[in-house]
């Protein structure tokens, strides 16, 4: 007010932001995170322009459905991946089936039931492990204990992606069910419900969202798997409508052995192929998101 | 919108609000109806370490009862040991003897289910579900049982009109419950409990975290259902408990000089008017006259 009163053209207070060094570090740090999300984004736009500019002459109706995949040698319009789409689809959708509500369960029961105890940690100790384990070794361990009695099928690549979502699925789960609040288990609790009613009705849909996107990474991680299903499911070049039994195909296999060859139709084909199972996942990923609104809507 | 309607609410409510001085004409000694709790040489422990001291003390139906202390006094720790809450703790532990209406609460055949639906908590923080109003106040009964779509929409328009809230949220019982305010959410929690129609319900500071008009609101709301429902408060703010409660216990922190340990012990317990006005501790005297504490 006295400054104001002597020099009426004066600010009477000076509410910038503080100069020197600190606005300077301010804006220093703000262009490095900027910069930092820019260089992230150089690979993915990289991948995502790649696979569109050489797989987008592929795609066809055709190319999506037919069911027989033809020699290397054919050029690209002859025949399709159909019979690769509907083994990815197969073989990554019964392994969810598996690993998601065994991961989930077992999630709850690490943080809503083990507690600290033995068990707890040893489950908590053998999924950090099994998250190391590299993806071939899973498809040798499903090759040595059932493809070696029951022979080659699409379950058998289930069972190998299965092995390798679970850690995902468990680890992703806990952590998203660690962020309940205490307050709501309590709030449930005092209404007199049991520790089952207070899980399922509180904690779990609590932590829908996030468990649902932990699922989606590793559902988005198994579909994208080469290395496990070469032991488990061989491959062929026909439709295999029954999941359980006889060899089987699916995208990145075939992404694999046409990208290797020396003939133009081939390697086609392989983009093709690389850009249907991006498609795949990522129209897999908006629908589950939108289930998840849909569900959690009042979560908010 | 609220904000500003609680604003408006300010100055009319500002006259109603209850006064903090006791009247002379206060009853010092207030008839006793039916014992709900019975609380006799009661130690509590988290592990080894022994949090309230020897508490005895009988609740009684239809009246407020008020714990006040010091932090660290244990009045919480009571509170949750009278709905069995602290078996939720891990190495909480109750020594004595807690009766509820006649029943040993730490029997060996007491599930703490059962006794948890007939004696209810709020608690300090709101903790609304992330669900829809609705069904924050359908829960209880769910869990009961109560299937019938008819017989829920009448719960949840008893309960929330009970927690005076009906008005305010009834256009929107389908929006989420965590997009209320404050003292909104506090309500909402007290009407969630009362759905279940418990016998008792247990406030765990249910006021600390609300301004003084959501507070004032919660405690008409408690004077409204006392006719229905025995309660315990435990509350920080004394001018509270002479607002609100019948029967005041103090509690205060003993410690052990030769192996510096506290633990909490009931001082004094008796009517309000006269914890309040005729205290026979003089501990108890320089609490409540602000000397302490």
């Amino acid at each position: 007010m006295m400054a104001a009163s002597s020099d009426p053209l004066a600010p009477a207070v000076d509410l910038r932001e503080p100069s020197g060094w600190r606005r300077s570090k301010n804006q220093i740090m703000t262009v490095l995170m900027w910069l930092a999300f820019v260089i992230v984004l150089i690979p993915l736009g990289f991948v995502l322009v790649t696979l569109i500019a050489k797989g987008a002459d592929a795609i066809s109706w055709q190319f999506l459905t037919n069911s027989t995949i033809p020699p290397n040698v054919l050029p690209l319009g002859v025949d399709g991946m159909g019979a690769a789409v509907v083994g990815t689809l197969e073989i990554t959708g019964f392994a969810t089936l598996l690993a998601v509500p065994l991961g989930v369960l077992g999630a709850v029961y690490l943080n809503e039931y083990g507690g600290n105890g033995i068990l707890a940690r040893l489950i908590s100790f053998m999924s950090s492990v099994m998250t190391g384990v590299p993806s071939i070794v899973m498809g040798l361990f499903i090759y040595i204990i059932w493809v070696l009695h029951f022979g080659y099928s699409g379950m058998a690549g289930s069972f190998a992606l299965a092995c390798l979502m679970l850690p995902i699925v468990i680890r992703s789960s806990y952590e998203m069910l660690r962020l309940v609040p205490d307050a709501l288990r309590q709030g449930s609790y005092a209404l007199g419900a049991t520790k089952a009613r207070v899980t399922l009705t509180v904690v779990l849909p609590a932590a829908l969202s996030g468990i649902v996107s932990g699922a989606l990474l590793a559902v988005a991680r198994a579909a994208g798997e080469t290395a496990p299903l070469i032991f488990t499911i061989l491959t062929v070049e026909q439709t295999n409508p029954n999941l359980f039994s006889g060899p089987d195909t699916s995208l990145p296999l075939q992404i694999f052995s046409n990208a290797q060859s020396a003939y133009v139709g081939a390697n086609a084909r392989a983009w093709g192929a690389a850009l249907t199972l991006v498609a795949i996942t990522f129209i897999l990923m908006i629908v589950a998101r939108i289930i998840t609104a849909l569900f959690t809507r009042n979560t908010r | 919108m609220e904000e500003q309607q609680d604003q408006l609410k300010v100055q009319q409510d500002q006259e109603v609000l209850p006064q903090l001085d006791i009247p002379d004409t206060a009853p010092r000694e207030i008839p006793a109806g039916p014992t709900v709790f019975d609380v006799q040489n009661t130690s509590i422990y988290y592990s080894a370490f022994r949090a309230v001291t020897d508490v005895s003390l009988t609740v009684h139906e239809n009246e407020i009862t008020a714990f006040i202390g010091p932090s660290g006094c244990g009045k919480t720790t009571v509170l949750r040991s009278l709905n069995r809450m602290n078996d939720l703790i891990v190495g909480a532990r109750v020594e004595g003897d807690i009766r509820y209406r006649g029943v040993p609460l730490y029997g060996s055949n007491v599930s703490p289910t059962a006794v948890r639906r007939r004696i209810g908590m709020v608690f300090q923080k709101a903790n609304p579900f992330p669900k829809s109003i609705y069904d924050n106040i359908a829960y209880g009964p769910r869990i009961n049982g109560i299937r019938n779509k008819g017989k829920l929409d009448e719960i949840v328009e008893r309960s929330l009109k009970q927690a005076a809230l009906w008005d305010e949220v009834k256009d929107r019982l389908n929006k989420s419950g965590l997009g209320l305010s404050g003292g909104q959410a506090q309500r909402l929690c007290i009407a969630r409990t009362l759905a279940v129609e418990p016998d008792v319900v247990l406030m765990d500071e249910p006021c600390s975290a609300l301004d003084p008009i959501a507070t004032g609101r919660i405690e008409d709301l408690m004077h409204e259902i006392k006719s229905r429902y025995t309660i315990v408060i435990v509350t920080h703010n004394m001018q509270q408990a002479t607002r609100v409660s019948d029967r005041t216990a103090f509690y205060s922190v003993l410690r052990d000089e030769k192996s510096d340990t506290r633990t909490g012990v009931l001082v004094e317990y008796g009517p309000t008017a006269q914890i309040f006005g005729d205290p026979k501790d003089s501990r108890t005297q320089a609490y409540v006259t602000g000397r302490m504490g």
